[in-house]
C-alpha cells in the first residue's frame, strides 16, 4: 500500500481544515470569547504542525495509487479530520468529554446533525459557526475540495476517480467533465452557488446574517445543525419555507444542475431518479399533512409542517420546525421508511439515494418475472440505459452491507436500555446522517443518555453511512493491511 | 484541447496516456465497458460507452465542442464510418483515422476527401519503413532522422569490450573523433539527460545525435561496420510482413517469409512472388535451422504474439545472426526486454502515437508548434525540434550563458546547410532548427518553454 502518497493526502486535508478555523478564531474574536480563542489556537497549531510534519515524512511519494489506497485514503483522513476537528470544542471546555466532542465534530462532517449538547444557544459564536461549517465542508467532501484546489491538472492520474467514488454518495459515480480537477471545480461552483443563494433568501425574509450563514451551512451539508434550541420552529413561515425549498435542492444529483447550465434540459425532465425522488416527496406530504390535519389550526400550517419535515428527512438533513416525535403513527412511520430511502445519488445528502431505491425497485420486478418466465432475459434499464450486471450486484452487496450493520448496530446500543423505538431510530438517524430520530432521541432530546460505547459505535455508523460503507467497512478488514 | 479518442485498444490508451500528460481533455469511446472502467481508472479521462459510429455516442461524447477526434478501432470501415459523421456533425473537427488493410492502401488520397479525414495511419506499414531503414543501415538499435533527414539520433547499446565503456562525456571526444554529443542515456531503465561529467558504463542504452555524415566516421571508429544486408527472414506473415517485404524486395533483398498458416502463404506467394513464401511454424528451432538461419543477415520476427518473437529473436542470436529486429505489441516499454538480446525492438502502436501526438502538437499551436517529436529511451524521454522563430528568445546568445530548465538539453542545431553539435559557443538565430531532448516530465510545447524563467 502506498502509505506515504496517503500521507501526503492527508497532510494536504489537514492544511485545508487549518485554514477553515481561521473564520470561527476571527469570529470568537470579534466577540470576545477568550476560552473558544484559546481553543481555536491551539487545534489550529496542532493540525499545521500534524500537517507539515506528515507532508515532509510524506515528500517523496511513489506514484501508484489505486482502488485500495483511495479507498482506505478517504477512509483514514474522515477519521483524523474528525479527531483534529473536534479539538476547538475539546479545548475550549465547552465540550468537555473529548467522545462527546469527537460525536459532535463526525455528526458534523458527516452532515448528520445528531447532537449531545442539551443546550445549543450555551455554545460560543465560534464554536457554532464552526460547528454548522463542518456540515459545509463535509457535504461536498474535504478530498473532493483538495482535489479542486491541487496543482498540476495536467500531471494527475485516474488514481483521483477512486477519490471521488469513495467520497460522493452515490452508486455509480461519473465525471462531469473528463478532467477530474475540473468536475471537482465545477461541483463545488454549483455547492458554492446554491449556499450563497440560500444566503440570500434567508436574508430577505429578515433572519439575522450569522444565523442565515449557519443555516444555510446545515441545509448546503443537508446536516441539521440548528444554532437554537428549537431548531428551525422559532423562525418565520417565510424563513421555514426557503428552508424546505433549499433542503429538497440540495437533495438533487448535483449533475442535473450540470445539464441545465448546459442547456441539457431534456435530460433532466427526464431523470428517472429525479423523478422518483419528487413523486416520493410530494405523495409523502400529502399523505402526512392529511394525517396531521387535526393537530393545527389550517391545512395550510399542517401542509407547511408536512412540507419542512419530509424535506428534511428524505434529504437526511434532520431540521425540525416541529416536534414530530407527537406525530401519529402513521406519519411517523412514514418518516421512518423515508429516513432510509434519503436523498439522489451525487448530492449532499444521506441515506440509502434514490438511485439505488429505484434500481432495487426495478430489479426485484425483473426477478418476479423471471419466476414467471424462468427464461426470460432482461435488462435493467435507467435513463434508457442498461445497468450492467456488475453495478446490480454491487448494489445487493451494498444492502446486505446495510441491513447487517444496522441489525449490529441496534443490539449494541439496546444495552443501554433505551426503547425499542428509540434504538431503532437512533440507529438509521445516525446511519443515514440524519440526525433526530424518535422518542428519546427525538427533534427535541438529543443523544447524550447513550454510553462511551454506544456512541463510538454510532460515530462509526455515521462515517460508514456518509463515505457508503466501504471506505469504513475496508478499515477493519485484515487483508487492507497485509503487506503483499 | 478537448480529443475524442474512439477504440480504447492498445493504440487508443498509449494515446491516451500520452495526451493526458499533454494536459489535453480526452473522452474515449468504447463498445466494451470493461475496457473503459480500467482506462478510466488509470488516466484522468471520461468514457463514454457505445459504437462510436453513432451518432448518438459521438454526441454524447461530445463531439460537437471536440476539437479532434482520433478513432483507432479494430475495423478500418468502422474508422471512416466514424469520421464522416463526426465530420457531418462538426465540420471543424479534425479527424485522425487508423486505416491498415493493404488493399485500400492506394485510394487513401480519395478516402480523406471523401471521409472528411485530416490524416490517415497505417501503423505496420510505418512499422515496416522503419524496419527497411534499419536493415538498409544496421547497426544501431534505432534511428530517428530529424531535420528533413539531415540530422539522426540512433541508438546503441554499449557492451562490455566497448571502446566507450568507462568514457566521461568530456573525454568522449578523443575517443570518438569525431562531433557527436550523447544526449540521453538509458540506464537500468531509467533515463537521464547526462552532463559532461556522466560516465557511461557497460550495458546502457545511449542515444547520440550526430549529422549522418559524422554518424558514418563514428560508426567506422567505433568498429561497428555497416555492410549491406543480402538476405533477411521474417518470421510470420501478416501485415505488416507484407509491407515489409515489398519494401525490402524493392531494394533488391532477397527476402523469405515464413508464415503458419497456408491459405495466408498462398495469397502472400501470389501478392509477392519475388518472395520465398514457407509454410510452418516460425518457432520451430528445426524449420529455421533447415532454411539457413546462420546464413542469414538480418531475422526480423513479425508474429502477432510478442512472447513468441522475442523467443525466435534470442534463438536468432544464440545463432549469431548480425541484425535482430522484434516487433512488439502489448509488451513495449516492458523493462525486463533491456536484458534480453532481442535486438532493435519496434513497436508499431509507439510509432504511430508519435505521429498522431505530432499532429496534435501543430494543430495546438500554428506557430512555434514543434516540428518533429520523437520518443526516445523507451518513451522516457522525447527528441524534439522547433524552428526558430521571431518570439523565440536568446536568439544569438551563445548557450553556455542561457539557462535551461532542469532535464532538458539542446541536442543540436541546424544552420541553413550544416548541422551543428550544440556546445557552449553554440548559438542559434532565426530561421535554425533546433533539437532538443528532454526527459518526460517536462511537456514542451514551444521552443521558449525550455528556458528557466
Amino acid at each position: 500500500m502506498n502509505y506515504r502518497m496517503m500521507g501526503k493526502f492527508i497532510g494536504r486535508i489537514l492544511y485545508v481544515e487549518a485554514i477553515f478555523m481561521l473564520p470561527a478564531l476571527l469570529i470568537s474574536v470579534y466577540h470576545g470569547e477568550e476560552r473558544t480563542i484559546a481553543g481555536f489556537l491551539t487545534s489550529i497549531v496542532i493540525a499545521l504542525l500534524t500537517a507539515f510534519i506528515l507532508t515532509f515524512i510524506c515528500r517523496n511519494a511513489k506514484k501508484g495509487f489505486y482502488a485500495r489506497e483511495g479507498l482506505v485514503c478517504v477512509g483514514i483522513s474522515w477519521i483524523v479530520m474528525s479527531l483534529l476537528g473536534c479539538l476547538p470544542f475539546y479545548f475550549s471546555r465547552e465540550i468537555p468529554h473529548f467522545i462527546d466532542a469527537l460525536f459532535e465534530t463526525v455528526s458534523g462532517f458527516t452532515t448528520t446533525g445528531a447532537s449531545i449538547l442539551d443546550s445549543v444557544e450555551a455554545l460560543s459564536m465560534g464554536n457554532l459557526y464552526w460547528r454548522s461549517f463542518t456540515h459545509w465542508l463535509g457535504g461536498m467532501g474535504v478530498l473532493v475540495f483538495v482535489l479542486a484546489i491541487g496543482r498540476g491538472r495536467d500531471k494527475s492520474d485516474g488514481y483521483t476517480m477512486h477519490l471521488l467514488r469513495a467520497e460522493s454518495p452515490g452508486p455509480k459515480v461519473e465525471k462531469l467533465v473528463p478532467r477530474m480537477k475540473d468536475s471537482a471545480k465545477i461541483l463545488y461552483f454549483i455547492y458554492i452557488f446554491l449556499t450563497v443563494l440560500n444566503i440570500v433568501f434567508l436574508l430577505i425574509g429578515r433572519m439575522p446574517l450569522f444565523d442565515a450563514v449557519c443555516t444555510a451551512f446545515g441545509t448546503a451539508g443537508t446536516g441539521g445543525f440548528g444554532i437554537k434550541n428549537d431548531s428551525i420552529a422559532g423562525y418565520s413561515p417565510y424563513l421555514q419555507n426557503v428552508c424546505t425549498v433549499f433542503m429538497l435542492l440540495f437533495g438533487v444529483n448535483f449533475s442535473c444542475y450540470f445539464m441545465l447550465f448546459i442547456r441539457q434540459v431534456r435530460n433532466v425532465v427526464k431523470d428517472e431518479e429525479l423523478r422518483f425522488y419528487l413523486g416520493v416527496v410530494v405523495s409523502s406530504i400529502l399523505l402526512i399533512a392529511w394525517n396531521i390535519s387535526g393537530m393545527y389550526a389550517s391545512f395550510g400550517e399542517s401542509l407547511r409542517h408536512a412540507a419542512f419535515q419530509v424535506s428534511s428527512i428524505i434529504t437526511t438533513t434532520g431540521f425540525a420546525t416541529t416536534d414530530f416525535d407527537l406525530w401519529p403513527s402513521f406519519s411517523k412511520a412514514i418518516l421512518l421508511g423515508l429516513m432510509i430511502v434519503g436523498a439522489c445519488a451525487g448530492s449532499t445528502g444521506g441515506g440509502f439515494k434514490c438511485g439505488r431505491t429505484l434500481l432495487l425497485i426495478k430489479s426485484l420486478r425483473r426477478n418476479v418475472r423471471q419466476i414467471l418466465h424462468p427464461q426470460k432475459v432482461q435488462v435493467v434499464r435507467v435513463n434508457g440505459q442498461m445497468v450492467r450486471e456488475g453495478v446490480l450486484d454491487n448494489m445487493n452487496a451494498y444492502l446486505a452491507a446495510y441491513a447487517f450493520i444496522v441489525v449490529f448496530s441496534f443490539i449494541v446500543i439496546s444495552i443501554d436500555g433505551f426503547s425499542t423505538m428509540t434504538n431503532f431510530s437512533a440507529v438509521l438517524a445516525c446511519f443515514n446522517n440524519i440526525g433526530p430520530g424518535l422518542e428519546s432521541v427525538g427533534p427535541t432530546c438529543n443523544f447524550s443518555g447513550y454510553s462511551v460505547l454506544s456512541k463510538l459505535l454510532l460515530i462509526v455508523d455515521m462515517l460508514a453511512g456518509r463515505l457508503e460503507i466501504f471506505p469504513i467497512l475496508i478499515l477493519f478488514s485484515k487483508s487492507t493491511w497485509i503487506r503483499r | 484541447m478537448k480529443i475524442i479518442i474512439a477504440g480504447d485498444g492498445k493504440v487508443g490508451s498509449t494515446l491516451t496516456r500520452q495526451l493526458v500528460t499533454e494536459g489535453h481533455d480526452i473522452t474515449l469511446i468504447d463498445a466494451r465497458a470493461e475496457v473503459l472502467e480500467v482506462s478510466e481508472e488509470r488516466y484522468d479521462v471520461m468514457a463514454v460507452q457505445g459504437n462510436c459510429a453513432s451518432m448518438d455516442t459521438l454526441s454524447r461524447a461530445g463531439v460537437e465542442e471536440a476539437d479532434a477526434l482520433l478513432v483507432m478501432t479494430g475495423a478500418d470501415e468502422v474508422n471512416l464510418l466514424c469520421c464522416a459523421i463526426a465530420h457531418a456533425m462538426n465540420p471543424k473537427i479534425h479527424t485522425i483515422a487508423r486505416i491498415r488493410n493493404p488493399e485500400y492502401k492506394d485510394q487513401i488520397y480519395q478516402m480523406r476527401n471523401l471521409f472528411g479525414l485530416s490524416m490517415v495511419i497505417n501503423p505496420e506499414r510505418q512499422a515496416a519503413i522503419e524496419m527497411e531503414r534499419l536493415i538498409k543501415y544496421p547497426g544501431f538499435l534505432k534511428r530517428d532522422t530529424f531535420a528533413k533527414g539531415k540530422v539522426e539520433i540512433v541508438e546503441l547499446r554499449i557492451k562490455e569490450d566497448s571502446k566507450l565503456r568507462d568514457v566521461s562525456l568530456y573525454g568522449l571526444g578523443s575517443v570518438v573523433k569525431c562531433k557527436i554529443l550523447v544526449c540521453a542515456v538509458l540506464r537500468n531503465g531509467k533515463a537521464i539527460i547526462p552532463d559532461g561529467n556522466f560516465v557511461l558504463q557497460a550495458g546502457d542504452r545511449i542515444f547520440v545525435t550526430a549529422s549522418t555524415r559524422e554518424l558514418t566516421i563514428f560508426l567506422k571508429n567505433m568498429g561497428i561496420i555497416t555492410h549491406k544486408a543480402k538476405r533477411v527472414i521474417l518470421c510470420g506473415g501478416g501485415r505488416l510482413s507484407y509491407y515489409l517485404a515489398q519494401l525490402l524486395v524493392r531494394d533488391g533483398i532477397m527476402v523469405e517469409i515464413i508464415e503458419q498458416d497456408y491459405e495466408r502463404c498462398l495469397s502472400l506467394a501470389n501478392q509477392l512472388p519475388e518472395v520465398t513464401v514457407v509454410h510452418g511454424d516460425a518457432s520451430s528451432e528445426f524449420l529455421l535451422d533447415r532454411e539457413g538461419i546462420a546464413e542469414c543477415d538480418a531475422l526480423v520476427t513479425l508474429t502477432g504474439v510478442d512472447e513468441m518473437n522475442i523467443i525466435t529473436s534470442l534463438f536468432g542470436n544464440s545463432r549469431k545472426v548480425p541484425q535482430i529486429i522484434t516487433k512488439l505489441g502489448r509488451l513495449s516499454n516492458n523493462s525486463i526486454l533491456d536484458t534480453l538480446s532481442v535486438g532493435s525492438t519496434i513497436s508499431p502502436k509507439e510509432l504511430c502515437c508519435n505521429d498522431i501526438v505530432r499532429y496534435i502538437r501543430a494543430i495546438r499551436n500554428q506557430t512555434g508548434a514543434a516540428q518533429a517529436v520523437n520518443a526516445i529511451a523507451d518513451g522516457q524521454a522525447e527528441a524534439i525540434e522547433f524552428i526558430v522563430d521571431e518570439h523565440t528568445k536568446h536568439c544569438e546568445e551563445p548557450l553556455k550563458k542561457v539557462k535551461l530548465k532542469k532535464n532538458i538539453r539542446i541536442a543540436g542545431i541546424n544552420k541553413l546547410n550544416s548541422f551543428e553539435i550544440a556546445n557552449g559557443d553554440s548559438f542559434y538565430s532565426k530561421g535554425d532548427r533546433v533539437i532538443i531532448v528532454t526527459g518526460r516530465d517536462e511537456v514542451i510545447y514551444q521552443l521558449n518553454d525550455i528556458f528557466e524563467s
